[in-house]
């Protein structure tokens, strides 16, 4: 695959209560983003079991985006500190298993940031598009 | 009539998972009645050729141990398996990879690298480094390659059923006879232990409280009589199989998880992760920054050679890469 | 030219094969002993934090975890700058004891010893445990096997697990020994005494009277002249635990006495291409490949390397049994089968210490560890396993990551000297017309001498 026509496959994981929301409003105010990121829906960033990241990282996906309320907004109170805390020792773990932890990203979107939200995308959407395929699944070996 | 037969082999293997079966002591009488051991290199002279002249399913029942560390270990793996109805992945290391299994973590030329030509041997100036097939005083010697990763035993022959363990522990393999001489085995696929954790074998004292930051084994008082993981000690325990009666907390050291993921998770890592986030982070959380989370997480300074510490090679992503 | 393989080569601990080859008028040209395995624990351990050394390092050899997790976290106390209380260094010596009871009663009546109770001739399928069994009697099996028991069970009480114990810690021990374990291990203890005197009468009345053995003790085909190596005490007795390592030449005079942190000065590893398996060897001598000679830095380890580097046994049951060796054998004793018979000793040996050490209050007093110092980058720690002499080597970084690794274990030293010896027997064999893998049996027997563990060898 060249550079050019590389188009990186990311797996968001929005919580309804919060970034869900946000994404639908940026949908709806037509605030333009990329359409790289294939959105599951899940009533909670504390739902995202790590297991989840793994499975999409061993699927194929490019990058994870986990998207929460911000601290303090979770409706489950404290769902989005404890996803804080996973997703900070999966990206120690990722860099130990040679992959960039850059593909693993946690962002706090709320209802109202339709525009955060389609930023975040783009943004993630270009620094992976810049790290290239994953090497897991017949990406590069280091053999 | 003759009796059915069975047969030990070692793959990539310690020779623990032999000397477990040795451990069986005087019921080793009951499995030499009952059966003919048709192949056991540690204990019986036996050669590849003899296996090589069985028909195919002549054997009842082979125990594997070991990984899939070099072609040789594929090579007899292959053989064992299609001389056998049954095929048991015995201990860590066919059951997922094993310890050995950590050697994912670099590449064969690195690790030959360093075992022959970094490691102090004064010996090597010519650097010299095992060949697959050399000449030396006019003989031509072959010599099995490594392969470039480890595997556990299900990733190149099926296998029917699992006994888990680094070794198994002596009730889980006398339970796992006994159902297989009483033809009572479940489902092919079956890990033949307790559907528990090591957890909930452990008689520590739990209170289910969280601590700033993970310790070493080595720090100062660690009181023996309550849950480890809670004094910040990792400890494998939620994320590993029971059977062995939480040996190692026991001996008030923390579980290193040899008998696998529970019954309800897929793999180790992601469990573990999850268990101990829940006891491990910021004391303050909530006026914590992302920087202060961070710092308490590294504190656990090894995680992907401590939680995969037996099942790399079967974990969901199975090995090191090289993301430029 | 022809080549016989005998593969795999068995009742031994890991993998190996012998490739013999022969000239056109069937004499031997050259045997190579392969070992065809490597995991690598030297590369993979390097990252992981110290203080698991000694659990992942026992992984090495399920044979011999014991050694490997004393060795190591004997290492780990010096890179740690942590001295081990006076409780702990007794409570691993219990361990350690009773693992080489357990190990070396495993060799004898499991792996090695079948050739010479039942005969190296005995048909294939009788000359193991089973045959044992039909041959001695189940009463007898179920004694070896109690006791064998016995020592599993002094490393399950302490370690939670009779195979890959999970006990040391730098500077210490995670876990005592109450009192009652105390008085069952001195009751096992006394047992071991009384059982190592029974087979040793064994050995005595069924080995060394056959005419196997009556011929192989005569014959060059067993014989190898080589260094030796072992640890002692301030005496030169054979020390199991802790001490120094001491060399000796082929007529026993002391060549080398150094502390283990020394050791790259003395030894040095060759590798060659067909094998997984380096060679250590003498390095003053330096290597010359695999010939017998004294310019060879080749030396052995283990029982019989023991006995020749050191000038008594330090117990006395064991210490008159020494002397029995001494009169029928000579001291340096270059016969590979002595090695049997020095290691039945050292059951004896190993079990009087253990009896006078489970008599101590020092295992039930005190306290199971000392703090841990700052970190001082490397250590190196040793011990004798059953099979020889075993080398941990580590460099610990500042944050408690294990840097560097290098590993020298008891059957690696012994590399060039079993290869030496499969040479030997095979060609003896290949002059009186024994060709076919059963026959070659014989040369197994040489090597078996050894308990080799090759698991452990290439690491
Ligand atoms: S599972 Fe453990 S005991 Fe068994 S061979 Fe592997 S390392 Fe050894
Ligand atoms: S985490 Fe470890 S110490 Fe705590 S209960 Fe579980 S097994 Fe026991
Ligand atoms: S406590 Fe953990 S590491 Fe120890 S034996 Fe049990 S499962 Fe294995
Ligand atoms: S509900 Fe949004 S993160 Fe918990």
């Amino acid at each position: 695959m060249t550079e050019e026509s590389f188009e990186p496959k990311i797996v968001g994981f929005l919580c309804n209560w919060c970034s869900y929301a946000g994404a639908d409003l940026a949908g709806t105010s037509r605030t333009k983003y990329k359409p790289n990121v294939r959105v599951i829906r899940v009533m909670c960033s504390g739902r995202v079991d790590p297991l989840f990241v793994l499975k999409a990282f061993e699927k194929g996906a490019d990058g994870v985006l986990i998207a929460g309320c911000h601290p303090g907004d979770c409706h489950y109170m404290s769902g989005n500190y404890k996803t804080r805390r996973r997703m900070e020792l999966m990206r120690r773990m990722l860099e130990q298993f040679g992959i960039n932890p850059e593909r693993l990203r946690l962002e706090w979107v709320s209802a109202a940031e339709g525009a955060r939200f389609a930023h975040v995308v783009n943004d993630m959407t270009e620094k992976i598009r810049e790290l290239g395929p994953s090497p897991i699944n017949g990406g590069a070996t280091d053999e | 009539m003759s009796k059915p037969k069975i047969a030990f082999y070692w793959a990539g293997s310690c020779g623990g998972c032999e000397v477990a079966v040795v451990d069986l002591g005087e019921k080793i009488y009951d499995v030499v009645d009952a059966f003919d051991i048709v192949f056991w290199p540690v204990a019986i002279d036996t050669k590849y050729d003899d296996i090589r002249n069985l028909e195919d399913g002549e054997i009842e029942v082979c125990f594997f141990n070991g990984c899939i560390r070099n072609e040789e270990n594929e090579e007899i793996a292959r053989l064992l398996r299609q001389k056998s109805k049954v095929m048991i992945a015995f201990g860590s290391c066919s059951h997922l990879g094993g310890i050995p299994g950590l050697g994912n973590l670099s590449s064969r030329d690195e690790t030959l690298d360093y075992v022959y030509r970094k490691t102090p041997v004064s010996g090597n100036e010519g650097g010299t480094m095992p060949c697959t097939t050399c000449v030396k005083d006019g003989n031509t010697i072959d010599l099995p390659a490594l392969r470039t990763e480890v595997s556990a035993l299900n990733d190149v022959v099926d296998v029917d059923y699992y006994i888990p363990g680094c070794p198994p522990p002596l009730p889980v393999i006398e339970g796992a006879v006994a159902a297989l001489m009483n033809g009572e085995l479940p489902r092919k696929g079956a890990v033949l232990s307790t559907e528990k954790t090591v957890c909930d074998e452990c008689d520590k004292e739990k209170r289910k409280k969280m601590v700033g930051k993970a310790r070493r084994i080595y720090d100062d008082d660690v009181d023996p009589s309550r849950c480890l993981l809670e004094q910040g000690i990792p400890c494998m325990g939620p994320a590993t199989r029971g059977g062995c009666e939480a040996a190692c907390p026991s001996a008030n050291m923390p579980c290193t998880g040899c008998m696998g993921p529970p019954p309800a998770s897929q793999e180790q890592g992601s469990r573990m992760v999850t268990a101990i986030t829940s006891l491990i982070g910021v004391e303050n959380e909530r006026e914590a920054t992302a920087e202060e989370v961070a710092e308490a997480l590294a504190s656990l300074r090894d995680p992907v050679g401590f939680f995969y510490m037996y099942s790399l090679p079967t974990s969901f992503l199975k090995r090191r890469y090289n993301d430029e | 030219m022809s080549e016989i393989e005998i593969n795999p080569i068995t009742r031994l601990e890991g993998h190996g094969n012998i490739k013999i080859f022969t000239d056109d008028d069937g004499t031997l040209k050259q045997a190579y002993l392969q070992i065809p395995e490597l995991r690598a624990f030297e590369k993979f351990c390097v990252g992981r934090q110290a203080e698991y050394m000694p659990q992942l390092t026992s992984r090495i050899c399920g044979v011999c975890p014991v050694p490997h997790h004393l060795a190591s976290i004997k290492t780990l106390d010096m890179a740690y700058n942590a001295p081990p209380t006076e409780r702990a260094t007794a409570l691993r010596r219990i361990m350690h004891y009773g693992y080489m009871i357990e190990d070396h009663l495993l060799h004898f009546y499991y792996l090695g010893g079948p050739d010479l109770l039942l005969g190296p001739d005995t048909p294939v399928g009788k000359r193991n445990i089973i045959g044992i069994i039909e041959t001695y009697g189940k009463e007898i099996a179920s004694t070896i096997m109690e006791h064998r028991k016995y020592g599993q069970e002094m490393v399950r009480m302490l370690g939670g697990k009779a195979i890959h114990p999970a006990f040391g810690i730098p500077g210490g021990v995670s876990k005592g020994l109450t009192e009652e374990e105390r008085e069952e291990v001195r009751s096992m203890a006394e047992s071991c005494i009384e059982f190592a005197q029974t087979t040793l009468s064994i050995f005595h009345d069924k080995v060394m009277e056959s005419d196997f053995f009556a011929d192989a003790l005569k014959s060059s085909e067993y014989e190898l002249e080589t260094y030796n190596l072992g640890t002692v005490n301030k005496d030169n007795q054979p020390e199991y635990y802790d001490g120094e390592l001491r060399m000796t030449d082929t007529t026993g005079t002391q060549l080398a006495r150094f502390v283990p942190f020394d050791y790259l000065e003395y030894i040095g590893e060759a590798v060659e291409e067909y094998s997984y398996m380096k060679f250590p060897f003498y390095r003053k001598l330096g290597w010359k490949g695999l010939v017998e000679s004294p310019e060879n830095g080749v030396y052995r380890v283990g029982p019989l390397g023991r006995y020749n580097a050191s000038t008594s046994y330090s117990t006395p049951l064991a210490n008159e049994e020494g002397k029995l060796l001494e009169k029928t054998l000579g001291r340096p004793c270059n016969m590979t089968l002595a090695y049997h018979w020095t290691r039945l000793t050292e059951v004896l040996n190993v079990s009087e210490m253990l009896r006078d050490l489970a008599e101590s209050d020092i295992l039930v007093e005190g306290e199971l560890r000392n703090p841990v110092g700052e970190i001082q980058g490397r250590g190196v720690g040793s011990v004798e396993a059953a099979r020889g002499t075993l080398i941990h080597d580590y460099v610990v970084d500042d944050d408690g990551l294990i840097k560097d690794v290098n590993l020298i274990v008891p059957t690696t030293h012994n590399a060039a000297a079993i290869s030496l010896s499969i040479a030997k027997a095979a060609r003896a064999e290949l002059a009186s017309g024994n060709t076919n893998v059963d026959q070659m049996n014989r040369v197994e027997v040489a090597l078996r001498a050894y308990d080799p563990c090759f698991g452990c060898a290439t690491h």
